[in-house]
Parts: C-alpha cells; structure tokens; sequence
C-alpha cells in the first residue's frame, strides 16, 4: 500500500467518523430543540408554583408534580442507595466465592427487566398489600431500578482502589469491615457519588414504573403514603390528552424534567472530573 | 553450627529454644517462629521454617525473588492468612504466646506488630497529619493527636520537612517522603515489633540512607525484621540475617559471619554474587 493511498483512506475514514457524529447528535439536537421550543412559552414563576388546572381554565401549573418526583426520587434513592453500594461494597471485597456470583448475576438479570415490569412487581408488593396507590410504592420501583447499575458501578470503583491501601489499613490493626467502610469506600467515594447521582437522574425519568404505583395526584399531598403525582407521569396524562393546552403543558412539564435531570448529570460530570484531577496529582 | 537441620531440633515448643545469635541473647526471644510452613493454594511457599529474634535486634531476610522472604514475615503479623487460598501451619510466638492461639485476635496482633510495604502506601484521602494518626483514629481513638504526630514525624525523620504543611494532602510528598510518612503512621499505633518488607526499594539512595538510619535508631525501642534485596543493606543495618532460598531457611547467623564466614556454599554464592 503506498502512503497515497493510505493518506486516502485515512481522509475517507475521518469524513465516516464525522458523518457517523453529526448523525449521532441530530437526535440529540432535535429533542432538546423540540423540548425548549415547545416548552419555554409556557415556562412561568406560576408554573412552578401552582396546582394543575381543570380543563379549561386558563394557567396553573405543575408544582405538586415537581414536589411529588422530588418526594418519591428521594424516598427511592434513600433505600437503593445504601443497598446498591452496600452490594457493590460486599461485591468488590468478598465477591469471589459462589454467594458473590449469585449477587452479580442477579444483578445482571434485575439491569435487564423492563421497567413496566419492575412497576409490575411493585404494584403487586406494594399497592395491593396497602390497598392504594402510594409514593412508598413508586419509591420502591425506582430503587430496585437504581441497585443493579449502583452495585455493579460501586464494584468497579471499589475494585480500582489499590490493595495496598486495604493492607495498610489492616497491618494498624484496623479491622476488616472498617477498612472496607472508612477506607476503601472514602477513597473511592467521589466515584461513588457519581455513579449515584447518575442513577438519580436516570430514576427522576422514569414514567414506566411510576404509572401504576405512585399514580397520580391533583392536589398538594407530602405524605408518602397516598398517590403523589410526578413530572413524567403528568407529562404522559397531558400529553396523550386531546386538549392543545395540555400538549403546550406537557412540553413545558417536560422542560423542566430535562433541566431537573441535566443539571444531575452535569453535577456528576463535574464531579467525575474533579476526581479525575485527584487522580492524575 | 546453625544449620537448618539442627533449627528444626531445637526449636520444636520448647521453653528456651536455642538462641537465634550465637552470642548473648535475651532468654526469652521477641519472636520465636517453629516449623512455620505457608502455601499459596499448592504453592509451597515456606517450607520449615524455624529461627528466633531476639528483642531490640535487626534481622535482615536476604534471598532471591520468590524465595519466601515476604511471605515469612506477612506470616508474623497474620496477613499471610488474608490472600485468598492462604495456609500455614507450624508455630510463630510473639513474647513467647503463639498467635494462633484461640484467643489472640489478628486485629490485636496487628497493632504491635507493625508493618511497612516496599511501596509507600499513604491514605490518598487524608491529610499528612491525618495518616499519622490513621491508626489510632480509625480505631476510634479521641484526642488531641498533635504531640504523637510530632513525636512520630520526628523519629521517621520527616518532621523538619512538612512541619509546615501537616494538613496538605500525603499525595504531595515525593516517594521517599511519603515512605517515611507510612513508618511514622505504624510507629503511631506504638508497636512492639517493625516488619519492614523491602521498604526501600522504590527509594532513591538518599532517601534510602535515611531509613536505614532510623531502623538502627528503632531497635532502641522495638525489634526489627526487614527483608531487603540489596545485601549492602543487609550488612550495614542488622544484626543477624537469615538467607531464604526456594522457600527454605538455608543460613541464618550473625550478620558479620553470614557475609564473612558463611557456613553454607549457597548462602556464600549468593552474598557474593554468583546468583540470585
């Protein structure tokens, strides 16, 4: 091959490369297009603030959605967060033997379930044993759909801690499990965080599990134990509606949605790189 | 005289074994180990293994790689035991208590039988002042810590040169201070025993002239084990060495007599540089 026609290829190849990256960001573009378009019109202080209105009447908005995805992200996370990086812990410290290879393919086969069918699972757990739909209910959805990634993550990251840090704490006479703890799980606790708040934001979107667990909710309601609505379950009640208004609502709803869970995934990105400083020192 | 064939005589459970120096030694040695053997799942690492240290000495391990120097003394603060497919059997007393006894907690031992890597391995998320004293903070200990960090800092000979930024980050000290820093941090925990694997190895020759030094001031207060590959360092810092092959304790004597007058041909070729 001479070094022309390797040149070519070479200039053939970048322009692929090029091609294949503008095709992969022209979603992208257009979603956040279509989203800020469509959504900023409606983007008001009241919006935030107010009640969803009767079909109808002019205004309103979805602050008990926003409370309510809030509530029911927060009630999840506090019980898949410690599971997840608890399991990721145990993975990475004592995974070795058949216990440990169990908890990983379970894991694998839990990443793999739809999310419909996890709101299955939680509607049956949950909402049929208390006899109502409930923010616990969708909690409990999204937090079995935060552990499998959170485990497998959080195992990673333990696993990049060195050894020899582990030994050193061991060799102060520094027991196992609080090496494991005070240890190996601070150094790679910045890791940690990002792996959390990822799973967050990729919890905060879900409508799937959310549709027949925590259900919906008109009115203000803080307490975990009834329906509680949420920004992607409004969004789906305003968006398959039949009134324009509600389609306008839905866009901005979904505005917002896109901010709560991108300014998640910004923090996180922040955070990775920060470690990643740390790291390189 | 000391040949491993009478080792393994004399040392078997007995009250006063026989001492490990040919010349005075306390009555009771510091560490006494007994037909120690240590596999890595079917890798026979140690085989019979049987040598005294008495207290306040230095003892040197010598040996080529792979011989069983590390995993001798990982043996004498039980975390041989934690690689995964770990055994041993035999004996290793410390002031005379087997630390296999049922009663003996390894976490306990750990604390007086110090240990330092032959890579430095300070705790990335802690301060200078904070791996110090990491021994005794995790273990819960409460207290104002500033004058043993001092106290600690000064013996590792470290003190002079971060006295001014104790609460930076370990990570910004060179290798050689960061070395010193993990003696200081196991001198913390006050041990009664140092086991040093190679721990200058990864040094500079300046750097390594200062630990050498403070392990001849350490067996002021503590007994020292420190396995070395550089026989220089063996010759010029301990007081009896014992040479490892394949396992095995081939010699063990006198640092003088092990380089001057070995008894055996193997530990000769080694120290003079024919293998290993």
């Amino acid at each position: 091959m001479t070094l022309r026609s390797r040149k070519l290829i070479n200039g053939a190849m970048t322009v692929v490369c090029g091609c294949a990256l503008l095709i992969a960001l022209v979603p992208l573009a257009s979603v956040l297009w279509l989203v800020i378009s469509r959504g900023l019109a409606g983007l008001s202080f009241a919006f935030f603030t107010q009640l969803p209105k009767p079909i109808g009447e002019p205004g309103g908005g979805v602050g008990n959605a926003i409370l309510g995805t809030l509530l029911i992200v927060a009630l999840g996370s506090a019980i898949g967060i410690p599971l997840g990086v608890g399991a990721g812990v145990f993975l990475a410290e004592k995974g070795d033997g058949a216990l440990g290879r169990v908890v990983r393919f379970v894991a694998e086969v839990l990443s793999g379930v739809p999310s419909i069918v996890v709101g299955i699972v939680a509607y049956g757990l949950v909402v049929l044993p208390m006899r109502h739909y409930s923010a616990w209910a969708g909690a409990v959805a999204l937090a079995v759909l935060m552990v499998p990634s959170l485990a497998r993550g959080t195992e990673e990251l333990v696993r990049l801690v060195p050894r020899t840090l582990n030994e050193a704490s061991l060799a102060l006479g520094v027991p196992e499990w609080k090496t494991s703890l005070r240890v190996v799980l601070r150094t790679a606790l910045p890791g940690i965080v990002t792996a959390i708040l990822l799973g967050i934001s990729r919890a905060a979107g879900e409508t799937a599990p959310l549709l027949f667990t925590s259900l919906n909710n008109q009115y203000w309601s803080t307490s975990p134990g009834q329906p509680t609505a949420s920004l992607t379950v409004q969004i789906f009640n305003y968006a398959t509606s039949p009134y324009e208004d509600w389609h306008s609502k839905a866009w901005t709803a979904a505005l917002i949605l896109l901010l709560l869970v991108g300014s998640l995934s910004l923090g996180a990105k922040l955070l990775a790189r920060n470690r990643l400083k740390g790291l390189a020192r | 005289m000391m040949t491993v064939q009478q080792t393994h005589a004399a040392a078997p459970q007995s009250a006063s074994p026989q001492s490990a120096s040919p010349q005075a030694a306390p009555a009771v040695p510091k560490i006494e180990v007994a037909r120690l053997n240590a596999w890595f799942g079917k890798t026979h690492a140690l085989r019979d293994v049987s040598l005294n240290v008495p207290s306040n000495t230095v003892l040197a391990i010598i040996g080529p790689s792979g011989c069983g120097k590390s995993t001798f003394v990982r043996c004498l603060n039980r975390m041989h035991e934690l690689v995964p497919g770990a055994r041993q059997t035999g004996q290793v007393r410390v002031d005379g208590n087997d630390l296999h006894a049922r009663n003996v907690d390894p976490v306990d031992l750990r604390r007086r039988v110090g240990m330092v890597f032959q890579r430095p391995n300070p705790f990335p998320t802690m301060s200078i002042f904070g791996n110090v004293v990491a021994g005794l903070t995790l273990n819960g200990v409460r207290g104002d810590h500033q004058a043993k960090v001092e106290e600690c800092l000064v013996k590792a000979g470290l003190w002079e040169e971060v006295k001014d930024r104790l609460h930076t980050n370990a990570l910004g000290l060179s290798g050689g201070q960061q070395q010193r820093l993990c003696i200081a941090r196991a001198l913390a925990v006050d041990p009664e025993v140092m086991l040093m694997d190679e721990p200058a190895s990864a040094l500079d020759p300046i750097a390594t002239a200062r630990i050498e030094e403070l392990i001849r001031e350490l067996k002021e207060a503590l007994t020292v084990v420190i396995v070395t590959h550089n026989m220089q360092q063996a010759a010029r810092v301990s007081d009896h060495t014992a040479f490892f092959y394949m396992g095995e304790l081939i010699e063990h004597g006198d640092t003088e007599q092990i380089f001057t007058n070995p008894k055996e041909t193997r530990t000769e070729d080694y120290v003079t540089g024919k293998f290993g």
